[in-house]
């Protein structure tokens, strides 16, 4: 109160707005320490890019990339990830087919239709599978799908068990998109007289795009380094496996794996290649998918 | 064109909560209305059950009848969807589309509607010049819509709704967030659109309610808590003049509210 009376009271002079005393020094602390909280949050990011990309680059080239590991021994330098990326893109595109459009639905029905009761019991069901270890994920289309209907080993084995792992990422990112569209907005398509499917589909979910596609790159990116749900599913191997129907697929991830735990020099050098290739995909999936959300930004008419 | 509205014995609910309460009220086609009263009292509450809208809120509910020339629109056989483009909206504050540009903006009625119309382009002209938008923006109808001023988006949502030609003109305090120069511009709007259309407006201002209505209903609550109910309804110029219920000559002069 006293600092207030003479700050009021020699108004005349421009210093004693100066801040000074206990908030200055409060101030200078909390500023250091947001740069320090910040700086602490960046060394470890920055780090494991310097690291991938560093011990990467000793291996990384056209022909990592476009070379499978058929016939390579562990000493040889030669070999790449060509069947891992194969394997990789078609895994994360099924799990996509298969999450994205049922996570889309149920984030719909719980924003736009649920009423209580029943979607409170599906939204602690959605937490309750956001929580579940990727392992288990596996486990169950290992015992599920690979052994108890006798289909054996498969990329889209493996995609499924991604999707489990997509699935509430996807439902719970979406939702709370679908919430922040003002209801001012519903109440307006609702007065003109268009049907609730339509006003969801025309208007709720454009304007809830951009932060909707944000949230299914998050999900992919976050299955796409997942690895022990695969090593039970696709399996992995060191051939071109094209089709993601029939018989074990490689994945980047799964090649990171086995190569690091070979332990040659060679393998070691291989798997940070690996880890590298595994990074740009997420990056460029990114950068594609914030691209296609510009570009409808900028084109609506 | 134009229809009568009539309210029988209205009651309006959130959950358990009595919003507003036996209103009882003829609004005639051609006029425009004008609802006034404190916060709380109910009159939007009461507008948005003149479209059921109010029944979109969760627990929301109406007792009582609602007849929009003898049709009881809370009949089980009314399709509140086909409803709400007889009975058009204007909100308080300007709710364009955000992803949609000018043009589509005006047209999202007719192309989300249930039915289908012709020529668009021609529709759109024909709401927004209504709107008396059309010069503002007919260079720019592929712009977005947000790149509009508030005032400029208002009368786009009042376009919006026109575009699909209701039969009666909702308004909810449709100038609360505009500057008195946008104000003005939509009052002379809706002087014009009386001629087509059934108004019924909200507002908290008394002199926009003297300026552009010819009828008025006060409503006010007995305390918090309490629904809402219509104390008076007559002629503008008997409300603003000579009130014959104490409580509607309390608020108008000011003693109150």
């Amino acid at each position: 109160m006293s600092t207030v009376n003479t700050v009021l009271s020699s108004s005349a002079s421009p210093a004693v707005w100066k801040l000074r005393g206990r908030r200055a020094i409060v101030n200078r602390i909390a500023t250091v320490a947001m740069y320090g909280a910040f700086l602490v949050a960046v060394i470890p990011l920055a780090l494991v890019i310097w690291y991938t990309i560093g011990k990467g680059l000793a291996r990384f080239s056209v022909g990592f990339l476009t070379h499978s590991m058929a016939g390579v021994g562990s000493e040889d330098v030669n070999g790449g990830v060509y069947h891992a990326i194969l394997g990789t893109v078609e895994q994360l595109a099924i799990a996509s087919v298969i999450s994205v459009p049922l996570g889309l639905l149920v984030a719909i029905y719980l924003n736009e239709y649920g009423r209580r009761g029943f979607s409170t019991v599906v939204r602690l069901l959605v937490d309750v599978m956001t929580g579940i270890p990727s392992i288990v994920a596996g486990l169950f289309i290992l015992a599920f799908w690979v052994i108890g209907l006798h289909q054996g080993y498969s990329g889209f084995a493996g995609a499924m068990a991604l999707a489990i792992l997509m699935l509430p990422v996807v439902t719970r990112s979406a939702e709370e998109m679908l919430r922040l569209v003002p209801d001012t907005l519903r109440e307006a398509a609702y007065a003109l007289g268009i049907p609730k499917w339509r006003v969801i589909l025309s208007i709720i979910m454009p304007t809830a795009r951009t932060g909707i596609t944000t949230g299914i790159m998050l999900a992919v990116a976050r299955v796409t380094g997942e690895t022990a749900p695969l090593l039970l599913t696709a399996f992995g191997t060191i051939f071109i496996n094209r089709s993601p129907f029939h018989g074990p697929q490689e994945a980047l991830p799964l090649f990171v794996f086995s190569s690091a735990a070979a332990g040659t020099p060679a393998d070691v050098n291989r798997a940070w290649a690996g880890a590298l290739t595994l990074i740009l995909i997420v990056v460029l999936l990114y950068v594609v998918a914030r691209l296609l959300t510009r570009r409808d930004a900028l084109n609506r008419r | 064109m134009a229809k009568r509205i009539e309210a029988l014995g209205l009651s309006c609910f959130y959950g358990s909560h009595k919003a507003v309460e036996d209103v009882t009220m003829t609004i005639e086609p051609k006029t425009v209305t004008a609802l006034i009263g404190p916060s709380g009292c109910g009159k939007s509450t009461f507008l948005r059950s003149l479209n059921r809208l109010h029944e979109v809120i969760p627990g929301a509910r109406i007792t009582g009848q609602v007849l929009l020339d003898d049709q009881d629109i809370y009949a089980p056989n009314v399709d509140a969807v086909a409803l709400r483009r007889t009975v058009g909206m204007v909100f308080q504050r300007p709710n364009p589309f955000p992803t949609m540009s000018i043009f589509d903006n005006v047209a999202a009625g007719l192309k989300l509607g249930v039915s289908k119309s012709k020529d668009l382009s021609d529709v759109v002209e024909r709401a927004l010049t209504g709107a008396h938008l059309w010069e503002e923006v007919k260079d720019r109808l592929k712009k977005p819509a947000l790149a509009l001023s508030g005032g400029q988006q208002q009368r786009l949502c009042i376009a919006r709704a026109i575009a699909v030609e209701p039969e009666v003109l909702l308004m909810d305090e449709p100038c609360s967030a505009l500057d008195p120069i946008s104000t003005l511009a939509i009052e002379d709007l809706i002087a014009e659109l009386k001629d087509r259309y059934t108004i019924v407006i909200v507002t908290h201002n008394m002199q926009q309610a003297s300026r552009v209505s010819e009828q008025t209903g006060f409503f006010t609550l007995a305390g918090a808590g309490k629904p809402g109910v219509l104390v008076e309804y007559d002629a503008t110029s008997r409300i603003f003049s000579v009130p014959s219920d104490k409580r509607t000559e309390d608020y108008i002069t000011g003693r109150v509210g």
